[in-house]
């Protein structure tokens, strides 16, 4: 199980949390092309690497926050606010 | 090829078996092919041997990051049905049961396909509706499924438990008689010998690190760490790692990569006749020819190329099976592991063209590929040979997602299937 570090409530166990997918997908404007409308909805990097994910504090605060995971590993490297840019960890593992 | 028969096996034994050869050809990779399937698993290997079998066409490799059939063949439960809702997908499950009911003969190899039936157990009012659904959707279908009381449910299957006060009572169950299970290595070994004798080269311990293309766009080769080796056809069948070797060609995918787990019981004397699913609990059981109990369960929620998951879902799979089949309470389980699936977002696999001239893709099996794979290497090879789909295989698109055409068993089954 993983323990994932709030940036409100601290380290907890990954059962109260809830996953987001993948972090900084900006919902575009109403008029943009299918191409443009098919990524936003349904292509993800689906990256073997260093990914930036959303969780929700499902069972604790509620709210949701931004982490940088590697997922050849499982190891969380940086946690953050929504809103905030994605840190630089460089090709970690 | 050796031929496996009474009669042989009587000769080699009289030899004292010092007479068997390798089953394939361990070869040294050639410059060039007609066409590279990237992938040696049960979808990668039945590709090749389809296309030699049926298109004639033999110049064909398949490259393998690891040994064969070392993923996601090796990591499923082995449940094989075809009792899906919509039409699509159950021609698409159909084709490659019945192909399964012929396999072993064709392959001369015994892939153990045993057709004891599978039982999914109905627990909520909801579950009830959903499966006679699927049962008369089905049957209109002409795919056998059919609706069983908590006592037929019971006859079929003794070992369950099916008092109405249990946390997740049995309230029926939907019945496939043709489905079952069959033996995951033997798939792959029997369509990789089958196909190495028409002349198909495996290529083990062969990473694919790079797609190539000529000014056109239309793809010229791979780049492997045994190096480079040109195709005129590249048909990648790579599961879990489909996003990454499509990327190799700049193309994204809608998939998500998810661990998804399974565990085996210590192994003990026939006492579990079928193949029972609950999606309500993710919990699949059935009994293997070793005597181990084999159970899947859920899958875990975050992306991840580890092949290995949280003990807290495997932990809810084994609650919910004691209750429902108490007999279990006192085996011990000996190992668990973690394959990685990749799912689409309607749940439904891609086995199509791609945007590039001469790149093929079969991916998206996410948690249900093994009992697809000879249907999906039958028509993944049609759709590599013909460079067009086969009808039963056309809707598998990846613009399905632009277009809206959703074929949506993610719905239909509320959960991994």
């Amino acid at each position: 199980m993983l323990l994932i570090d709030c940036p409100y409530c601290g380290p907890r166990a990954e059962i109260e949390f809830a996953y987001g997918g993948e972090a900084h997908i900006a919902r575009p404007a109403a008029d943009v092309s299918e191409e443009e409308w098919e990524a936003f909805l349904y292509l993800r990097d689906n990256t073997k690497g260093v990914l930036a994910e959303r969780w929700r504090h499902a069972h604790g605060c509620g709210r949701f926050f931004n982490a940088l995971r590697d997922t050849r590993t499982d190891r969380f490297h940086a946690f953050y606010e929504i809103g905030t840019p994605r840190p630089d960890v460089g090709d970690a593992a | 090829m050796q031929k496996f028969s009474a009669f042989s096996l009587a000769r080699q034994a009289m030899g004292r078996h010092l007479g068997w050869r390798p089953q394939w050809r361990s070869v040294v990779p050639k410059p060039s092919y007609d066409i590279i399937i990237v992938g040696g698993g049960g979808h990668g290997l039945g590709a090749a041997y389809y296309l030699a079998k049926q298109h004639g066409l033999c110049n064909i490799a398949v490259v393998e990051r690891g040994w064969l059939a070392g993923g996601n063949t090796a990591r499923n439960t082995t449940i094989i049905r075809s009792n899906y809702l919509f039409e699509q997908s159950s021609s698409y499950y159909e084709h490659a049961l019945k192909l399964w009911e012929g396999l072993s003969e064709e392959l001369n190899y015994n892939v153990m396909f045993s057709q004891r039936g599978c039982l999914m157990v109905a627990h909520t009012v909801h579950d009830v509706q959903v499966f006679k659904r699927h049962v008369y959707a089905n049957r209109l279908n002409g795919i056998d499924n059919e609706w069983l009381t908590p006592e037929e449910t019971k006859a079929f299957c003794p070992p369950l438990n099916i008092s109405p006060n249990i946390r997740y009572p049995v309230l029926g169950a939907a019945l496939q008689r043709r489905a079952g299970t069959a033996r995951h290595d033997a798939v792959a070994w029997g369509f990789a010998r089958a196909a190495s004798d028409l002349g198909v080269d495996i290529i083990e311990n062969c990473e694919v690190t790079g797609i190539d293309r000529d000014p056109s766009g239309k793809v010229t080769g791979v780049q492997t760490t045994r190096g480079p080796i040109r195709a005129g056809k590249i048909g990648v069948s790579a599961a879990g790692h489909s996003s990454v070797v499509l990327a190799m060609a700049g193309i994204r995918l809608p998939l998500q990569v998810n661990p998804l787990q399974a565990l085996v019981s210590e192994p003990v004397k026939p006492a579990f006749p079928c193949v029972v699913m609950s999606n309500t609990i993710h919990a699949y059981i059935s009994q293997s020819d070793k005597g181990e109990m084999v159970i899947g369960a859920g899958t875990d929620s975050y992306v991840s190329y580890t092949q290995r998951g949280g003990l807290h879902i495997p932990a809810h799979t084994l609650e919910a099976i004691c209750e429902l089949v108490p007999d279990f309470r006192r085996l011990r389980m000996l190992r668990s592991w973690g394959g990685i699936t990749d799912n689409t977002p309607d749940r439904s696999p891609i086995t199509a063209k791609t945007s590039v001239p001469g790149l093929y893709v079969n991916c998206g099996w996410g948690t249900g590929g093994f009992k697809a794979t000879p249907g999906a290497a039958n028509l993944f090879a049609w759709t590599i040979a013909r460079d067009e789909p086969h009808p039963i295989n056309a809707p598998f698109t990846i613009e399905r997602f632009r277009d809206g055409t959703l074929i949506d068993e993610a719905a239909a089954a509320a959960v991994a299937h």
